[in-house]
């Protein structure tokens, strides 16, 4: 397997009419993964790029035309910025200002009638410049089959805000105060955002990518925990 | 309702013979508002006359964070009015370990490892979700081998019978029926045998591995699994004799936690909850993955909506899943094959086998990296250390598991390990419903209502 497989190499299995246009996020450095220590492989220089799927051409193929067909048609001009058709799923990229009456329409259309929101999470792209944070919603309507699709909303770093979709969806609730909680994105609209997982008064987002993992001193409310050699020992 | 905190300093400035304390879920310097009292057990008799004597209507009952009846860490926030409860709330996290986060430290083969102990009442389907997930982002679901496959299932059922015996035996027990929780766990002992067989281990198994499974099923195994089936048969047919029309249990559990299906709807809920609401919605149907398409089975549903429907869904499920062990087992015994993709960039190198001591190892495969190939070697050591890459690009798999639709969303930067991995628990979605099944009901409904949502906290808070 090559270190940054293209879609043509027979790796991604793209639909048909997907042209392989696919999006930069990011480079990868060397071939072996390790950044410490000195490059003996002469590999080390190696730069490539780090290619998602892009967006699909017309006819997607798949029945996914006639959902396309279904959300433009009933969507603002310009809301829907991209479709993704990659690996039998379709993803479409919501601009942020039209996700309320996107989702809502999504819902409540009968050619749509996405009944339930399974699933709202966060995925963080620290070099994708201007679009940092991801919110992806994951979308089923059991009245079409089990037809199922993802949303995707992106927002900067600098101003990590995203509607709320509860009023559309009561069950976003609780996975928009685990976004929050782990992203740091705030949901406008939502109608209690708070932390759900790490304590009320933690400080950080957890799950974004310049949040390291351990070496965070651990404090419980009026308690310490001493240094391993004052521990209590059982020998 | 009792709270607990080794931290002595809480209690100095407390009046013990009150059973006030200072508010310990309050921030630093933050002020109650209210008096605060703490349960700590065997005291209730002396809090209920010191609340008593209060001149406040409304109460707050802190339930949890520990108490038997809540299915581990759940703190349950109830507003009482008498017996009445006029507003719940579940606070959850006490049981956050940020499996999420460490999985993208972790190659995607140990990503497994993780994710096996989220919910660890049910953790082959955690594992089946993440697996189906990789193997989209790799491309190769079609060429993960039908044996592979049909072990998956056969796992995955014997996992969803332990995980409803665990949800009834609980439930009974807080119910205080508690010979309701011998059976059950006892009848999950014989299955916990089995997957202790199979894989190694009785629980957090990471048998379920991306291509396949870790290895072939051990000689003895659907023998030992067709001794088992009539004994569990057995034991099904007990509790229902113990509960199905027991008086007590439907005084208890008859329309209690009504959930209507627009409710379950608009809350996202899936799994024996929306099916005791009426809708026969089951992915193994709707969506089939490891070639269920295969199997003949039943959904069942009722139209109750309560926690009684939900508890007969279960046991009738339970019933299914034996017809479902009992065809797949048929098909393994017929058919030898392989167990992983033929991909040997993704197969794990060696076939262990299991020893006397549990786990084994694979002495063809020893001799062979060690004795005649040292390409072998390079390739098992890359393998097993560095890990395979994965395409870049998202995927979301999902399984009907027994508490809901579990879903795996990962996303792949095309490096050796995910770049975010995140789980769609059922429990931590179907909880949401507490306050919705609770407000209005009494005290006592509350932990039938939770009880028949079946949240597992180590799924809820990952």
């Amino acid at each position: 397997m090559t270190d940054t497989p293209t879609p043509d190499d027979g790796l991604l299995p793209s639909a048909p009419g997907t042209t392989p246009d696919p999006v930069q996020r990011g480079e990868r450095h060397g071939m072996f993964g390790a950044t410490a220590g000195a490059d003996t492989s002469g590999y080390g220089g190696l730069v490539s790029p780090i290619l998602f799927p892009g967006a699909a051409v017309r006819p997607y193929g798949g029945g996914f035309d006639e959902l396309a067909d279904a959300i433009e048609a009933t969507s603002a001009a310009g809301a829907i910025t991209r479709t993704v058709i990659d690996r039998g799923e379709m993803t479409i990229f919501v601009r942020r200002e039209d996700l309320s009456a996107v989702m809502q329409a999504l819902r409540d259309e009968p050619s749509l009638r996405f009944e339930l929101c399974l699933s709202v999470s966060g995925v963080n792209y620290p070099t994708d410049a201007g679009a940092e944070l991801h919110v992806v919603y994951h979308l089923m309507s059991i009245t079409h089959g089990c037809r199922r699709l993802r949303v995707e909303v992106t927002a900067p770093d600098s101003d990590p805000r995203v509607p709320s979709v509860v009023s559309t969806y009561p069950a976003a609730d609780w996975h928009e105060r685990e976004t929050w909680d782990m992203f740091g994105i705030i949901f406008d609209g939502h109608p209690a955002l708070t932390r759900i997982l790490m304590p009320d008064d933690w400080p950080g987002h957890p799950q974004r990518k310049d949040y390291p993992l351990g070496g965070i001193p651990v404090e419980f409310k009026g308690g310490s925990v001493p240094p391993p050699d004052q521990r209590r020992s059982y020998n | 309702m009792s709270t607990q905190r080794t931290d002595s300093s809480v209690f100095e400035s407390a009046d013990f013979d009150s059973h006030e304390t200072p508010d310990i879920f309050a921030a630093p310097g933050e002020d109650a508002g209210a008096r605060v009292f703490t349960a700590q057990g065997g005291d209730w008799d002396d809090i209920v006359g010191d609340v008593g004597s209060l001149p406040e209507e409304r109460i707050v009952v802190n339930m949890g964070p520990q108490h038997p009846s809540t299915h581990g860490v759940l703190r349950l926030i109830l507003e009482l009015e008498g017996e009445t409860v006029t507003e719940a709330r579940a606070g959850i996290g006490y049981l956050h370990t940020g499996i999420e986060k460490n999985m993208e430290f972790r190659t995607w083969v140990q990503g497994v490892t993780f994710c096996t102990r989220m919910d660890y009442v049910m953790p082959l389907f955690t594992e089946t979700a993440y697996c189906l997930a990789v193997e989209k982002l790799l491309g190769i679901t079609d060429e993960v081998p039908e044996r592979a496959s049909a072990i998956r299932v056969l796992m995955m059922e014997l996992n969803r019978i332990t995980s409803h015996l665990v949800c009834m035996g609980t439930g009974g027990m807080e119910m205080g029926a508690t010979t309701v929780m011998t059976v059950g766990f006892r009848e999950r002992e014989r299955i916990l045998s089995i997957f202790e067989m199979i894989s190694g281990l009785r629980m957090n198994h990471a048998y379920i591995r991306p291509g396949g499974v870790a290895q072939d099923l051990p000689a003895g195994s659907i023998q030992a699994i067709r001794e088992m089936m009539p004994l569990l048969r057995k034991g099904f047919h007990e509790l229902e004799l113990l509960m199905n029309e027991n008086p007590i249990l439907k005084g208890r559990t008859v329309g209690v936690g009504y959930l209507d299906l627009a409710g379950c709807m608009a809350l996202g809920i899936t799994g024996p909850v929306l099916r005791s609401a009426g809708l026969p919605h089951d992915l193994r149907k709707a969506a089939p993955y490891c070639g269920y398409e295969n199997y003949d089975f039943d959904v069942v549903t009722r139209t109750g909506a309560d926690a009684y429907d939900r508890l007969r869904n279960r046991i009738d499920e339970m019933y299914q899943s034996l017809d479902i062990i009992e065809q797949v087992i048929d098909v393994l015994q017929g058919h030898a094959g392989p167990v992983m993709v033929a991909d040997k960039k993704i197969a794990w190198p060696a076939q262990l086998a299991i020893g006397s001591d549990g786990m084994g190892n694979s002495l063809a495969h020893i001799k062979e990296i060690m004795g005649t190939s040292m390409e072998s070697l390079i390739h098992h050591f890359k393998l097993v250390t560095e890990g395979f890459r994965v395409p870049p690009g998202q995927a979301y798999a999902a399984v009907e598991s027994p508490k809901g639709e579990l879903g795996c969303h990962l996303v792949s930067d095309g490096g050796t390990r995910p770049f975010r991995a995140h789980f769609r628990e059922p429990s931590f979605n179907n909880l949401q419903a507490v306050a919705a099944m609770c407000e209005g009901s009494q005290v006592a409904d509350v932990i039938v209502a939770v009880a028949s949502i079946d949240p597992v906290m180590g799924g809820v808070d990952r």
